[in-house]
């Protein structure tokens, strides 16, 4: 039914795994001492950077969004200004449930916040590429059975992988192996990251074995 | 027979609670011992070994010391002594280490590090079993062989003064005592002044041998404000001084001609970050040795103290004092003291204590010849008799050194060798009642029906009585039981059990067995066809899903021993993910019915949608809003508790905000935050109680405010600056009476609605004013810092009782889950974790002159899990008064109880036994183990409790 959407779908999935990719191996030629664990905050936005704008550009170029009524610039200027304080607070909510979950509160803020900017740029970002500026229909998306296309679904499923991912990467924190990996807050990023990459695996793949199940309401 | 529900799942709580103290009986061994019940005696030392001699002495060889002064500073820490600071903290015992003649080394203690276990550890010379920990408030005489006994009856004059335990260890042992109680926490001037008062007449006189002081201060400061506060270096100072005072009048009683003095400092055990102790951490673990003798070599500057076992500081007394090693030592001599003696004499102490030791390796470990120590010793023992044969022949050649130096290395191995096989060994289970325990437990484990929320239980015991695979059950357990004990070399605790009482509990637990597989074959017989139909119905919500995963994620995580020492972690962490999901099912609900009114921007700003509408429906647009802002208050509650008290081991040594309130600077704003949460307190559980218990209440809360001020934690307004801190039994008391009084009249409403009138409303209300008195007990017991918690406890559980669990409509099933995981969240919050060492003994004394061991125990096992029987309590005052709803909810929340707690214990008792060999089994998996059954016993009683409100729900309604 949808074979061409769900054939977009897994080519532009592809195509941000791969920028993940390149996001993890061009720095570490580039920057002299650059590893995943040692310079992890760097990693961790030059990830978070290029998920952003390969979201942005997939999506622009795919136009996914729903079409805007009017197409003055002062409406997309708005759209744009609200799309940002979307950005922030979503950053803000991350840090509050990060803290909420025990991150010490001053000592290590920045670490907490880039993981906070982090799961926005990888799940807010998404919705706000998809969905736009535009709560009500955030709420319908993640509501049961509220997915109208099969965009809306495969959101589900990537931002469901994500926010699981990073929280079952918190999971080692306490053992005491004294690995580098579980220092604040590389396990719940790098758990993050493959939920991430997991869900955009999952979110075709699920879509195309439930093909026929699948029904959506009309928009 | 039909049985209701609640009354079936507490029937089982307590077959468990059974099942639990028979493993645990198994668990804990019984330490080596030597089978001849006797004690070592001079006469049975092994005489010097010779090749070919005919006469070998068998002469005692010759005492080292004269007098020996034990000097035992309770908690001293390995660097207070050695570290960084130790120069500021005790400067003359650092330079005696770094220039006296000195032999210091770094003592290490054995889990538990306790001051009974250690005590007798010092001693005997053995390393006592974890059970002693529990022993260790009322310690009876030890009976063991001992060097407090051998030097008594070698006739060596001992003099004590200090911790009364050892008073108690050793009755009629010592020539002059003075005990003093280590109950008294807060006070840690007054315990050492009582020691060090005798002090000069005794160091005047000469009629004493041995004289052993032991000094708590350190302790208690360690317990009250940790290792980093401020009294800490005064008392080491203190401590320091009295080392010069020692030292200085046994140079000048030291007489030309005969043997020298020996001076010991050391520690019981260490003090972890916090201040407490009873684990394994490093800090607890290490304390710092000192011996100084004139005999010894002077040193010439700071060296790297050597690593000693705590245990060996016994035979190295005993052959330098000259008396026998206790039989069930396995320490060994530490060379270095010897190393200014002879050689010949040398080699004849090495000789005793690994014959010692050799002896206690035949006793205790059956195939001992496969330990490589013992034939080391063998072969050292023989080269020794052809060392001593060319030595009386007069040849004193470089090779009879070099030999000589030789046996002694060979001697030395062998020892090490001999004393880790013995440590290890202490590790021996009575494997048959461990399995018997745990065969119980895990049996249970088939309770069917758990979450069907029938109201009754069908219980087929007539049929299963008179089957076939009960007798053939019986049978079978008869003859593995005849068979284990008739074969068994080693004792089992369950064979020792008369007979009648084993064949009751074989036909016992085979009839359960019969009865409950008949009573789940039946239901997945009966359930089949209608699985079908009703199988796409069942579908688990994500909050579900959460609970039953969250509870097996738990119990899996046990099986770590790192998750076991951050268990508070885990809880914080599901309790987190609990309070998002609910805050999701409540959002869901009250933004889904208004999604038809599609305004964009109207959840962002509530007060749009609000102002607008009818008046009567305010009402219901600010209890939204409550409902809406309940799960993030909690998380935020939940947050600022979690600050509170810095438990687990990893992360224990940050400073948390209970520090903070208890350094004197602040006591201010702890008196305020007391004062606060107390009113508090009074506010959020006054509301459903009768007039007469309110005002019960409030005097009750007052008292409990005076009480801490007379304590000294906190400020009383008006009261005297320079008035001194009592105990404050008088206020204790006052609070008691009133706890008493509002017990007293819950019960009576609870009766009266029982008997009389039938009423549900005053029989909710005599549930609520028991609760309302067990707060205020717990209020009382808990410390002045930790009251925010008890606050956060009950508005909490308001909070949610209002707003989620009535208007979501959630069942008795999720309900019990959310409380028990509330519960066991709070039993950390209040600083709790799974060490001996955070229990706080010091509730035991509130209110009362002296230690009485009954209250005492109460009170602490109710401050200990004041968290989850709190939220407990609550749950039935919960359920019971949501009868109208759903009429079993009662019983089958209990049975939600019961299942939860023993899911998690009968895991837990299972991976025990399978890591039973593991590093951490005694420092970690055994204090977790204790805590585990302590939670299952008082489980049984909420559950028993809980039976007896179901039963008269059931007869009111009849």
């Amino acid at each position: 039914m949808w074979d061409h959407e769900i054939k977009a779908m897994a080519s532009s999935h592809a195509l941000i795994a791969s920028s993940l990719f390149l996001a993890t191996v061009v720095p570490a030629v580039l920057v002299q001492g650059f590893s995943v664990y040692g310079t992890h905050l760097l990693w961790l936005y030059s990830v978070s950077g290029t998920v952003s704008l390969v979201n942005i550009s997939v999506f622009w170029l795919l136009g996914v969004s729903p079409p805007t009524k009017k197409h003055s610039l002062g409406y997309k200027l708005s759209r744009l200004f609200r799309s940002c304080i979307y950005f922030l607070l979503s950053c803000l909510f991350y840090h509050t449930v990060v803290v909420l979950y025990g991150a010490p509160l001053i000592e290590s803020a920045l670490e907490t916040f880039s993981l906070a900017v982090l799961l926005t740029s990888l799940t807010t970002l998404r919705c706000l590429c998809v969905l736009g500026p535009n709560v009500q229909a955030w709420i319908r998306v993640f509501s049961r059975h509220g997915a109208m296309s099969v965009w809306d679904t495969s959101l589900q499923i990537t931002v469901a992988c994500t926010v699981v991912g990073a929280w079952v990467g918190a999971f080692p924190i306490p053992l005491d192996w004294d690995r580098p990996w579980q220092v604040w807050p590389v396990s719940c990023s790098l758990g993050s990251v493959i939920g991430f990459l997991t869900g955009l695996v999952a979110a075709p793949a699920w879509i195309h074995y439930h093909r026929k199940q699948l029904t959506y309401k009309c928009k | 027979m039909k049985v209701r529900s609640s009354v079936f799942a507490s029937f089982i709580l307590i077959f468990e609670v059974i099942g639990v103290a028979l493993f645990l009986r198994g668990f804990f061994p019984v330490p080596v011992k030597s089978s001849f019940s006797s004690k070592s005696k001079l006469s049975d030392q092994p005489a010097e070994p010779l090749t070919g001699g005919s006469h070998n002495s068998s002469r005692p060889p010759q005492p080292l010391f004269k007098r020996v002064v034990l000097m035992l500073v309770d908690a001293l820490r390995e660097d207070f002594v050695f570290g960084p600071n130790g120069r500021k903290y005790m400067p003359y015992t650092r330079h005696l280490v770094e220039r006296g003649s000195t032999h210091s080394f770094v003592a290490k203690a054995r889990a538990p590090t306790v001051t009974m276990p250690r005590i007798k550890a010092l001693t005997t010379g053995s390393i006592p079993g974890f059970i002693d920990v529990v022993m260790n408030l009322n310690s009876p005489a030890l009976l063991e062989d001992n060097l407090i006994w051998q030097a008594k009856t070698a006739g060596k004059r001992i003099v004590f003064y200090g911790d009364d335990t050892w008073v108690r260890l050793f009755p009629k042992h010592f020539m002059e005592y003075d005990g003093t109680t280590s109950f008294f926490v807060s006070d840690y001037t007054e315990v050492d002044n009582n020691v060090t008062r005798h002090l000069d007449s005794t160091l005047k006189r000469d009629d004493w041998d041995i004289l052993i002081l032991h000094y708590l201060g350190l302790d208690h400061i360690g317990h009250v404000s940790g290792p980093y506060s401020s009294p800490i270096q005064p008392k080491l100072l203190e401590m320091d001084d009295i080392l010069k005072k020692i030292h200085g009048s046994l140079i000048s009683k030291e007489a030309e001609g005969s043997l020298p003095y020996l001076l010991v400092l050391c520690g019981d055990h260490g003090m972890s970050e916090t201040g407490s102790h009873g684990g394994s951490s490093e800090p607890e673990v290490n304390t710092p040795l000192v011996l100084l003798s004139p005999a010894f070599r002077r040193k010439v500057g700071m060296e790297q103290p050597g690593v000693v076992e705590q245990v060996d500081l016994t035979p190295t007394l005993a052959l330098g004092l000259g008396l026998p090693i206790s039989q069930n030592s396995v320490g060994r001599v530490i060379p270095g003291v010897l190393e200014e003696s002879p050689l010949r004499d040398q080699l004849r102490f090495l000789h005793l204590n690994g014959h010692q030791l050799s002896c206690l390796l035949r006793d205790s470990i059956p195939e001992h010849e496969k330990v490589s120590g013992f034939e080391q010793f063998r072969v050292a023992e023989k080269s020794h008799g052809s060392w001593v044969k060319l030595y009386l022949e007069g040849n004193t050649s470089e090779v009879l050194t070099n030999m000589g130096k030789k046996v002694l290395k060979q001697y030395l191995e062998a020892l090490a060798a001999m004393s880790s096989a013995l440590s290890k060994q202490l590790g021996k289970y009575d494997m048959y009642s461990m399995i018997a325990g745990m065969l119980l437990v895990v049996l249970l484990l088939a309770m069917p029906e758990a979450l069907s929320g029938a109201a009754e239980v069908d219980l087929p015991v007539l049929p299963a009585l008179l089957s076939l695979p009960f007798y053939l059950l019986c049978l079978l357990l008869a003859s593995v039981h005849v068979l284990v004990c008739t074969s068994a070399e080693s004792s089992c605790y369950f064979c020792s059990l008369s007979w009648g009482l084993v064949f009751a509990a074989v036909a016992f637990s085979s009839a359960m067995f019969c009865i409950l597989v008949s009573m789940a074959t039946s239901r997945l017989l009966f359930t089949n066809p209608a699985d079908l139909s009703s199988g796409s119905e069942w579908a688990l919500s994500e909050l579900d899903v959460l609970l039953l995963a969250g509870t097996a994620g738990h119990t899996f995580s046990l099986a770590a021993s790192s998750f076991v020492e951050e268990e508070h972690q885990t809880w914080y962490f599901l309790l987190n993910t609990l309070c998002l999901a609910v805050f999701q099912d409540v959002c869901r609900k009250y933004f889904r019915e208004r999604s038809t009114s599609g305004d964009e921007e109207e959840h962002l700003l509530p007060s749009k949608d609000c102002h607008p509408s009818v008046h009567p429906q305010a009402e219901v647009c600010s209890e939204r809003w409550l409902a809406l802002a309940t799960p993030p208050l909690t998380l935020a509650c939940c947050r600022l508790l979690r600050s509170l008290n810095q438990t687990g081991v990893q992360w224990a040594h940050l400073p948390d905000m209970g520090h903070w309130l208890n350094s004197s600077e602040h006591k201010m704003v702890l008196s305020l935050l007391a004062a606060l949460s107390l009113t508090l307190i009074y506010f959020l559980i006054q509301r459903r109680c009768s007039w007469v218990s309110k005002i019960a209440l409030a005097l009750g809360l007052l008292g409990v405010y005076s009480y801490r001020a007379a304590v000294g934690n906190v400020l009383f307004p008006w009261q005297h600056a320079g008035r001194n801190v009592s105990k404050g039994t008088v206020e204790a008391r006052f609070v008691y009476v009133f706890v008493l009084g509002i017990l007293f009249t819950g019960t009576k409403d609870l009766l009266r609605s029982q008997i009389i009138t039938a009423d549900a409303r005053l029989k909710s209300r005599g549930l609520w004013e028991i609760y309302s008195g067990l707060v205020l007990l717990v209020s009382l017991l808990f410390r002045a810092h930790n009251l925010p918690v008890l606050c956060c406890c009950l508005l909490i559980q308001t909070l949610m009782a209002q707003f989620i669990w009535k208007k979501l409509h959630y069942d008795a099933a999720q309900t019990t889950i959310m409380h028990y995981w509330f519960g066991q969240a709070f039993f950390y919050f209040q600083g709790n974790s799974n060490n001996i060492g955070t229990v706080d003994i010091s509730v035991g004394f509130v209110g009362l002159e002296s230690y009485v061991e009954a209250p005492a125990i109460f009170l602490t096992a109710l401050s200990t899990y004041a968290g989850p029987l709190l939220w407990a309590c609550h749950l039935i005052c919960y359920l019971s008064s949501e009868t109208d709803r759903s009429p079993v909810a009662v019983g089958h929340g209990c049975y939600c109880l019961a299942l939860l707690r023993s899911v998690p214990a009968a895991a837990y008792i299972v991976l025990v036994t399978v890591l039973r060999y593991h590093l951490f089994i005694w420092s970690v998996f055994s204090p977790k183990l204790l805590y585990e059954s302590m939670h299952t016993l008082l489980t049984a009683g909420v559950c028993l409790f809980f039976s007896t409100m179901e039963q008269s729900h059931s007869s009111s309604k009849s």
